[in-house]
């Protein structure tokens, strides 16, 4: 069902290339996005992610299933959606033979704004991002981090309703990352809705409130970061020891606090731990005891790159089950 | 950069109407090809230039040895052949810049926005006529410095120019259509080779009844050899050949060929933009 919560509805969405008995890409593929929210969609590449964007972005049809973007069809109501929505990064690109200002202007001329208007929406936008200075040169000529900023400008001409963003930061320096997370929060703040997709696992868990994990062509996992990191199990010790002949010293020693099994890799004792803290200190003070020499001791928490690799290592097992029934589909709200 | 709070305050303002938007994005996207001329000026002259070049290199080369065989002046045979050779290259010009914006994601943003569906190519058209109509200017004008005196009357030679257009407007859909389908830009290289033996299989530069006979019955049937023909006799050049069929009806092939190019490509390419890289 459709209502005015849902800014990002997909339902039952098919979609393969190359005829009938072609390539499945999208699977029966089920989303659904809150108004003013930031969605991620993770997933490897082949995953679909790409195709499901460009079926929202009214850029492709699916052939089967129901999109609604910002409350209109995105097949049959197309042009409302394309009015509603925005684009940054792979999904479009600006000309990069004109400047940046004769970018916005003519995206704005093509968004409805007359001439003057166009001019003034552009300046707005230079400023907002900062490119000013840079305006009239050529957006070829243009550093990572400017080209993104120029992207981002160029979807968000209209404030879109709903903007679609692609690794908006891959390959820009820390600082200038932090900037982009910054202005993607500004909009959201500012009402928008947002759908991420990113291979980078700290931008999602950054920006995402909730994040859908796809895997050929359908949700497997679906959740808050936090949720989804719960999903992997608990935190774990890392150990490592001065030498690794002590290992089977160190493995009597820590089994007894230990949540699970205790593991060699690397070099790298890996402990886990159901009970954070206490169990930390009993471990420590068990090799304190035994005068085992430790070269590094370390808390981990699963981090989104756990999850990712687990799902994405079942999914290359299993063909055709969900993985987590419960986490993904119907009750994403 | 300045995230602070800046509310939208410009809002869109322009009229809703299809027809309008229709001519305005048209304009808009018209106007965005041109600016690219600016930005690559050095390429253009070249382009402009290039038939220039190619037609010295021919009359260098065969002005002598053909233009006795014409028993007449080869720059006045050549010239016509030069014309329609101009429009015919602009081919090449259609499908690497259609290619370059799809395969860069610019038709995608084109495609996403709310504008009018028939502005991208119909600014694509609009600007490339009037690159050919530069390209057209500089190679007549150059025919003249060369000392080329058509013989034509004010009627004729609007024939031509409406004839030349025909044939550009013909290249610029087949061009459209291959440039959306060529994956990368890089991937129309074999295509662009196969220009040339077009371009020498044709009455542009030579006599076709001096080939052996299959190759100017071949050459005779080529659209660029119906369009170069035509021209030639409005422009009042030394005629050949003329035996086959095909350079008969010369004329009248100048006319269907490029329609019939039209009327298979401009479907093509529209139904092509519309489901693009699906």
């Amino acid at each position: 069902m459709q209502d005015i919560e849902t800014a990002i509805s997909l339902e039952g969405v098919q979609k393969s290339y190359g005829g009938a008995k072609g390539t499945l890409v999208l699977d029966n593929l089920d989303l659904q996005v809150a108004r003013g929210s930031v969605h991620g969609m993770l997933g490897p590449n082949g995953a679909g992610k790409t195709t499901a964007v460009r079926i929202m972005t009214t850029l492709l049809a699916p052939d089967a299933g129901r999109v609604v973007v910002a409350g209109a069809d995105a097949v049959h109501e197309s042009g409302r959606v394309r009015s509603r929505i925005g684009l940054v990064g792979q999904y479009a690109a600006v000309d990069e033979a004109l400047s940046g200002r004769q970018n916005l202007v003519m995206f704005a001329r093509l968004n409805r704004y007359r001439p003057a208007s166009a001019t003034r929406r552009a300046d707005e936008l230079l400023e907002r991002f900062g490119l000013g200075e840079a305006a009239d040169r050529q957006v070829k000529t243009y550093s990572g981090g400017m080209r993104r900023r120029v992207d981002l400008a160029a979807g968000l001409v209209t404030a879109p309703d709903v903007l679609f963003v692609d690794e908006p930061t891959t390959g820009l320096d820390p600082g200038v990352r932090q900037d982009v997370w910054t202005a993607i929060r500004e909009l959201v703040r500012e009402g928008t809705t947002v759908l991420l997709t990113t291979q980078y696992l700290e931008e999602a868990d950054q920006l995402a409130d909730r994040i859908s994990m796809l895997g050929r062509g359908r949700v497997v996992a679906e959740g808050s970061p936090s949720q989804l990191k719960a999903t992997v199990g608990d935190d774990w010790l890392e150990v490592t020891p001065e030498s690794e002949a002590d290992w089977p010293l160190f493995r009597q020693k820590l089994s007894k606090w230990s949540s699970g099994e205790v593991s060699l890799v690397d070099g790298v004792i890996r402990v886990p731990l159901a009970n954070r803290s206490s169990s930390m200190i009993g471990a420590t003070a068990a090799l304190h005891e035994a005068t085992l020499p430790v070269r590094d001791l370390a808390l981990r928490t699963p981090s989104l790159d756990e999850v990712f690799v687990q799902i994405s290592g079942q999914t290359a097992l299993e063909t055709h089950h969900h993985i987590t029934p419960e986490t993904a589909g119907k009750d994403t709200k | 950069m300045n995230t602070s709070t800046t509310p939208i305050t410009t809002k869109p303002d322009g009229s809703t109407s299809p027809a309008a938007r229709a001519l305005a994005d048209t304009w808009t996207i018209t106007l965005r090809d041109l600016q690219h001329w600016r930005h690559m000026l050095g390429t253009r002259i070249f382009n402009w230039v290039w038939p220039i070049i190619l037609m010295t290199l021919f009359l260098g080369l065969m002005g002598g040895a053909l233009g006795y065989a014409l028993g007449g002046s080869y720059l006045n045979f050549v010239m016509p052949g030069v014309l329609a050779m101009t429009v015919f290259l602009g081919l090449e010009g259609t499908m690497a810049a259609v290619s370059q914006d799809s395969s860069r994601g610019v038709t995608d943003r084109f495609r996403s926005l709310p504008m009018s569906g028939i502005a991208v190519v119909g600014g694509r058209c609009i600007a490339d006529l009037l690159d050919s109509l530069v390209s057209l200017t500089v190679v007549f004008g150059a025919g003249l410095i060369f000392g080329w005196r058509p013989d034509t009357t004010g009627a004729e030679a609007l024939a031509v120019l409406g004839l030349l257009l025909l044939l550009r407007v013909a290249m610029l859909w087949t061009g459209i259509f291959v440039g959306l389908k060529a994956p990368t830009p890089e991937s129309l290289g074999p295509i662009n080779m196969l220009v040339w033996p077009i371009l020498f299989f044709s009455s542009v530069f030579v006599d076709t009844a001096t080939m052996p006979r299959w190759l100017g019955t071949i050459a005779d049937a080529n659209p660029l050899s119906a369009t170069a023909t035509t021209v030639r006799e409005l422009l009042g050049a030394p005629m050949t050949g003329g035996e086959t069929w095909f350079a008969e009806h010369a004329s009248t092939f100048a006319v269907v060929w490029p329609g019939l190019l039209i009327a298979i490509f401009l479907p093509l390419a529209v139904s092509t933009y519309r489901h693009l890289r699906s």
